[in-house]
Parts: C-alpha cells; structure tokens; sequence
C-alpha cells in the first residue's frame, strides 16, 4: 500500500462534482491530513466530463500522480475516462440503479461497489444528496471516521438550515452502512486506511491565496472582468475586501477593468485587476500607460492555454513572452511567477511593495493549475504578522515643497539617482500634478525635447536597476547542489519538481533544482548553467519561452521538457523525462 | 475646501495649442469657472483627459490629473471616485474618445451613476487626425475618409445616457459662456453620474457644424420652459433630432450614486503601513 490515497469524483459538469469534492477535502484537512486537488473538466454549463481528484497522505502532498485508488463514478463515461489511472485494488462507487449503468461492468480485477445512492439519499431526505451518499461510503470503504464529514457538511450546508445538515450527515451514514452491510468483506481485504492526525490545515487554491495577499498586503480597489480560471480572485476578494475598506468593482470588459484600476492606483489605493490571457491581450495598450505614469499597479494573470480563446479550462504557462514583453514601446516592469498556493499569497503580498516602491506594474504569472488545486498548509505559511507594506516615496504636505520647482509645481517625475519619483495623493496640498501617456517632463507634461526623452528613459529604465541591487531576487533550491544535472522550472511545476526528486533518488539519480520566481528582473543563472554538465529547463508550454530567455542570459543551449496538452506536470512523468534528457 | 478659490487657480502656466477659436477654450474656461463656484480647489479635483484634441485639457486645467488611453477616461476617473470619494472627478474628452472607441464605457458608467462629471467637446469630427467623420457627424458629412459622408446616423449620445438610465442628462454650447458654466455647474452639484455634451465647434476641419451654425440653431430649453424633471418631455427632446437643445433635459435626484449604493466612503489611501490591516488573521482561519 501507498502512503497516500487518490479519490475522485467525476460525473458530468451540473452534477455537484466539484462541492461534493471540496467537502471531502475539507474533511480530510480538518482530519489533520495532507490533500492536493485537481480538477477535469470542460468548459460548460451542463454536459461533458468534469471530475474533482483528491490526492491526501499524512505526509505533504504536492502534485498529483497516475494513479486512483477509489472512483465515485456518477457516470459511466467517468470510468472509461480513468481506466489509466485506476488498478487492479481501485474502488469504484456506482448507482446499478442508474439506466447509464444498466450494461455496466465493473472492470476486472477493481473491486465494483453498487450502491442505490439515489434511493438512499431519498430516505435521507432527497435524490440531490445522492453525492453525499457516497462520500459517506468512501468513509466506510477507506476506514476515515464519518464524523469528520461532518464539519464540512455544516460549512458547505449551514446557510441552507439545520434540517439540511442533519439530513446530509443522515445520507452519508446510509451510504456507509449500506457499505458496511453489503461489501465488508470485499473492502475488509483491500486494506485502505486513511489515519487522522491532530495537526491543523487549511486547505486553498491559489486564486484565493491571491486574494488573501492582496488584502493582507493593504489592497483596496480592485476592478476586474470574469474569465476562467482568474475568476476566483474576483469572487474571493467581493464581500471580504469590504470589510477591510475594500472594494471590489466588475467592469464591462478587461479595458474598463485595468483603467479603474488604474485610476484607484492614482488616487492612492493599493489597487490591482486579475485576468487571463484574453484578458492581458486587451489590458496591454494601458499597461503601457501605467508605466509610463509611473502607477504602482498589480495585475495578475492566471495563465491558461492558448493563443486566442485556446483551452480555457486547461493548463499553460503560455503567456511568458507576453508578460515579459508585451506592449508596444520599450516598458519597465516586474514579472513574478509564484511556485506554489501558498507562494501566491507571499508574491502577491511583494508585487504591491514592488509596485509601489518602484512605481512599476507588476504582473504576477500564476496559472490555471494552481487556481483550481485545493492544497493544505500549516496555518503558519500565512503569518499574518510577517507581512510587511513599503509604501515607497509618497510625500505628505510636510515634504511637498522639497519637491516643487521654482513655480512651486510639484515633480511627479522627477529625475532622481535611483528612478524613483516622489507620489503626491490627490487631495494633498501642493501636490496638484498631472500625468499621462504622453513623454512628459518631470512635472507630469508632454515634451519632445530630445534630452527630457532620455532622462525620463533613463530614469524609469534605472528603477529596475535599484530593484535589482536592492530585493531579493533568488531562486528556490532543491535537490543536490553538486549534481552535474541543473534542473530549472519556473512557477507552478516547483510541487511536481520536488516530488520528482523522490523518484529520481529511488533511482540514483542526483539532479539539482533551481526553482524561479521571479521572470523579471530575474536571477542570473549563468554560474549554476556553466557548472552543470546538462540543464534542462521545464515548463508547460511548446516552445520553451523560459529556456529562450535563459538561453540568451547565459549564452549556452539547454534542454527542455515541455508540456503543452493542456495539463500539468504528474511527479512520476517528470522523473521520467528527466532521465531520459540525461539518458 | 477653501470658499476663497478662484477660477484662475485652475489655470497652468502653459498656454493652450488649441487652433485659434476652438471650441474647447470656451468649454475649459466653463469647467473652471464651474469647479471654483462650487467650491473645489485644484486640490481636492482630479481631471481624466482622454485622447484628441480634448485630451490636452489636463495640460492647461491646474488640478490632479491623467490624460490616458484613448477612450477609456471614464474607467479611470470610476477608479478615482471609488477610492477616494471626497475627490471632485470630472472627466474630459471629445465625442470620439467618449462615443466612437470608449462608446461601451459610455454606457456602463451611465449605467453605475458613479459621481463623476463628464464633459463631452463634441465637434462632430476627428481634429486631432486633422479631420475625419466622428460617430456624431451628419450622413452627408464629407471628408478624406468618407467621401459621400458616412451615410450613418450619427450618435445620440443623450438618448443613449437616458435608455442606460442616466440621472442627468444635459447639453451645453461652448460659445455661451455663461450659460456652460451654469450648466457644468449643476452637472457637478448632481450626486451621480452626470453628461454635458457640449457643442464645441472644429473651426479648422468641420466647415458645416460651426459657430454660425450653433448660434443659429442652438434652442435653449430655459426658454422653452422645459422640466428636467419630465421623463416624458426629456425623452420627447432627446429624441428630436430636427432641434439643438441646451440645457439640463433630464435630472432625476432621487437616483442613488454608486458609492452610497455601495456603501464605498473613506479615503481608500489610507492603510495600516505597518503591516497587514487588522483582522487579516482572520481571513486564514475561513480556510480551516
């Protein structure tokens, strides 16, 4: 037996898939237990596949592997859909009842429970709590005291009422003796145990990590524009950013989104919008405005594939290119590509402190496959106490005229040794300036004065320069420093990367990892590529965009692993690969 | 805000590059003269500019400012008044930034009644690209690239404000002087979102909507006894297109702004600098 179990729930989207599935995540990080999720699914409404994968150990889980130990199949198709994955020990929980599963047989070898999961959930009170039915059956089949699905039943169910709670604690106590009068002994001899621990967890995606960081980091405004997977920072933060000052506006198109943004930032709120790619092609034009107006502005993109609308619902690290160059005109910036959920809620939390001492946009590249993965952390991860918010240079009334010309007009872009300007709020005295797209002098005003041009060139080039000489632009490290193998990725896939190293050592492999957070400005790998006998660069995406950039820091050709179908790294697939680049 | 404010405070020291006798002078001088009446102070005023011709104002009208992208003043200045509601926003640009490229924000920050002033200098062309057809120019209206005009009906950008449910609704002529600043000073004194489209005529490329024509058309509804409270009687002016009103046609004061309605108030700029604001521990422990 594994040390860690894979639980799914797949049927069709409208099936309650993904609540059923966040429910027994919940259960088991309140048991004290490690959970990573994953979700298949397609982009609709109503039909097609859609699943919730729940991997869960004692120890931490940080990436999902191929392979399923117990399916609740509310469709047939679910079943074909994970043949790969599923073993000669898997458990699958059907409804026999179901016309779907009428010529149903159960594959050889796995072990079929049929249970009549809608009748049952009509004696608990009604045919929707059908699902619930079966997670109290998973409770039975895995040995995890059913008490634990309780707490969660209360969170997902409180606000529909008391009875509503009773009866789905009811249902999943019908599913688990129906299990325990009908299939003992066949579950008896699988063995599968799922051991509570008293640690505490909390279990979130990366959206939310977003969201949290944002208002840890003082954010106030944002404005954004719904689109799959960056939706979820938009939903996290309304309601809740209101109770700290906050609020949070839906613009009529990503356009609208980023230009309040904007205008918030101006006014002197931490503000910031999140989008995909569709969303960054649109914000691109006033992105440009942004730093040229010397706006601190966070913008994050929760990557997804493409081009154009591409896979909405699938994973990509595709918009590199775009994050680290997009725009017309030459335009200073700060890409920061978290590593992991809890990694999110520390960039976000930088990206402000960033934006704001270096009046730069900052984009944070997070993808689709960490906005939808539920993982747990110690609630420590998210010290509340270590955050820190540098304001940069905002001048109050006191300091004003320390930055006034002769006329006494204040100098909002004013030429300084480390590029960075003065910020006057509006409604402060003295500070009254203008800004715009426009190449403009220091007082905020268009100019063509070839030598003003340079300055102010210089000048916004140069605080990406104090940047890097004053943050901390390091890499993550893993893995053995002296192997002759150097192994670079870039955002989400650090979780998979780390478990790799487990499959690798298994094999005698010794690599070393250097994980990348931050695109631009970046570290310089030039040292670790140089010492190593083989880079590889790994990233999901076709082209390698990463390894071009890393290519052209260090002038030396490295390998690549590259995923582009749409989902991310498995461990035991990237160990794999790995091998075989240095085979 | 100091009662003390005059309207030159407004002004910079840079000297407008507008062609001699645009309308745009007359339609700043109002905005000025129509802030400082009511009591705003460069200060506590924020001006969002948008791209043409217009969008130079935040050059010459002294106050906090952005000229942006084209077309989307509006988004910016919703921006500012959300984060700080104290701030006075008006927002400038011409009938292309506002109806032609930013016509979808248009509608939407109609729609929001956000407390913003916007004024529109329509000239009913394109000047800044040195004349092409704008959304507001006649069917017949001829130039480079619309030879036998744009044989379209041009914008009615006050029936489009009313259908959006717009709370006030009015339309100006830059060469009235008086008369604008009264106008842009109700449009300011009203809670929401309010529309001044003001005729300011193109002396260099649009050789038909010009001044003589403005003065001999233009029909002022203070002289036509006209209720702005008449839902019906706006809506029958609105959609006249025989006649140039002037004049507040619609304002509805019951409507509710966007910040009341969405209990938005405070300076969004002030934060715990020390750290994460109070009760943030809060937010981790929804995730046990």
């Amino acid at each position: 037996m594994h040390d860690d179990l894979n639980w799914a729930i797949g049927g069709e989207a409208g099936d309650g898939i993904d609540s059923t599935g966040k429910v027994f995540a919940q259960a088991l990080s309140r048991a004290g237990r490690h959970v990573f999720t994953s979700k298949d699914f397609a982009s609709r409404i109503r039909g097609g596949y859609t699943a919730y994968k729940v991997r869960t150990s004692v120890e931490k889980v940080q990436s999902v592997v191929d392979r399923l130990d117990i399916l609740i199949a509310l469709t047939e198709r679910t079943v074909e859909e994970n043949m790969d994955e599923l073993h000669d020990d898997s458990v699958i929980i059907y409804d026999g009842e179901r016309t779907e599963f009428s010529d149903f047989e159960v594959p050889d070898g796995m072990v079929g429970l049929d249970i009549p999961l809608k009748s049952l959930a009509e004696d608990a009170g009604g045919a929707l709590m059908r699902n619930v039915v079966a997670l109290g059956a998973v409770c039975e089949v895995a040995a995890f005291p059913i008490e634990n699905l309780d707490e969660s039943l209360r969170k997902r169910f409180g606000s529909k009422g008391e009875k509503i709670v009773e009866n789905n604690k009811e249902a999943a106590r019908l599913g688990a003796d129906y299990v325990d009068e009908h299939y003992a002994d066949d579950i008896g001899a699988l063995d599968y145990e799922l051991e509570t621990t008293d640690n505490d967890y909390v279990l979130l995606n990366g959206d939310e990590a977003i969201g949290m960081g944002a208002i840890a980091a003082g954010c106030r405004f944002y404005a954004g524009y719904p689109i799959t997977p960056a939706t979820d920072v938009m939903t996290y933060l309304t309601g809740r950013i209101d109770e700290f000052g906050g609020h949070v506006v839906q613009a009529e198109d990503e356009l609208s989104a980023i230009n309040m943004a904007l205008g918030a930032a101006r006014a002197g709120a931490r503000s910031m919008t999140a989008t995909s790619g569709p969303g960054i092609d649109l914000m691109s034009e006033t992105f440009g405005l942004v730093a040229t107006s010397e706006t601190p502005l966070v913008i994050a993109d929760v990557m997804r594939s493409g081009p154009s609308t591409g896979m909405p619902t699938k994973q990509e690290q595709g918009d590199l290119n775009m994050l680290l160059y997009g725009g017309h005109g030459e335009i200073p910036r700060f890409v920061v590509a978290p590593t992991t959920v809890a990694d999110c809620f520390h960039k976000t939390v930088e990206a402000f402190n960033l934006a704001e001492k270096y009046q730069t946009p900052v984009y944070i590249a997070s993808d689709l496959a960490m906005a939808v993965t539920e993982e747990t952390f110690a609630p420590e991860e998210f010290d509340m106490d270590e955050v820190e918010i540098d304001r940069g240079k905002v001048v109050d009334e006191s300091e004003i005229s320390e930055w006034q010309n002769e006329k006494d007009q204040f100098k909002p872009h004013a030429v300084t040794d480390d590029g960075v300007s003065p910020r006057a709020f509006p409604g402060t005295e003295g500070g009254v300036h203008m800004s715009t797209g426009l190449e403009h002098d220091e007082l905020g005003r268009r100019t063509e004065d070839t030598d003003e041009r340079i300055e102010q060139v210089d000048k916004r080039s140069r605080k990406v320069e104090t940047a890097k000489e004053q943050e901390d632009f390091s890499p993550v490290e893993y893995g053995d420093p002296d192997a002759d193998t150097l192994v670079v990725s870039w955002g989400s896939n650090e979780g998979a990367l780390v478990e790799a190293l487990d499959f690798l050592d298994e094999d005698g492999v010794n690599v070393r990892v250097l994980s990348v957070p931050y695109i631009f400005p970046r570290p310089d790998l030039t040292d670790a590529v140089e010492s190593a006998e083989t880079t590889v660069v790994v990233e999901c995406n076709a082209t390698g965009q990463f390894a071009d950039v890393i290519e052209k820091d260090v002038l030396e050709r490295v390998d690549r692993i590259n995923k582009y179908n749409g989902v991310r790294f498995n461990a035991d697939e990237l160990a794999a690969d790995i091998k075989e680049v240095i085979a | 805000m100091s009662s003390d404010v005059r309207f030159t405070d407004f002004k910079t020291d840079k000297q407008p590059t507008w062609c001699p006798g645009c309308g745009d002078f007359g339609t700043m001088n109002g905005i000025m003269k129509g802030l400082a009446e009511t009591g705003n102070s460069p200060d506590d005023t924020f001006v969002v500019a948008g791209i043409g011709c217009s969008g130079k104002i935040g050059t010459y009208l002294r106050s906090y400012a952005l000229h942006g992208v084209h077309g989307r003043a509006l988004p910016v200045g919703t921006g500012v008044k959300i984060a700080n509601p104290d701030i006075e926003v008006v927002v400038a640009g011409g009938d292309g930034d506002g109806y032609s490229i930013g016509a979808g924000h248009f509608i939407h920050a109609v729609r929001r009644n956000i407390d913003i002033t916007y004024v529109v200098m329509d000239n009913r062309i394109y000047g800044l690209t040195k004349g092409q057809a704008s959304p507001t120019s006649r069917p017949d209206f001829e130039t480079a690239t619309t030879p036998e005009g744009p044989k379209q009906p041009p914008v009615n950008p006050l029936a489009l404000a009313l259908s959006a449910g717009g709370s006030f609704i009015a339309q100006s002529f830059s060469s009235n002087a008086l008369r604008h600043q009264e106008i842009v000073q109700k449009a300011i004194e009203h809670d929401g979102f309010s529309i001044v489209n003001t005729f300011s005529p193109c002396v260099t490329f649009n050789d038909v909507d010009t001044y003589d024509y403005f003065r001999d058309s233009i029909v002022d509804l203070d002289e036509e006894d006209h209720d702005p409270t008449d839902r019906e009687a706006a809506k029958e002016k609105i959609l006249d297109s025989e006649k140039e009103y002037i004049g507040v046609l619609w304002e509805d004061e019951d409507a509710v702004d966007y910040n009341t309605a969405h209990g938005v108030e405070g300076n969004m700029a002030d934060i715990n600098e020390s750290g994460a604001p109070e009760g943030a521990t809060d937010l981790v422990r929804e995730f046990y």
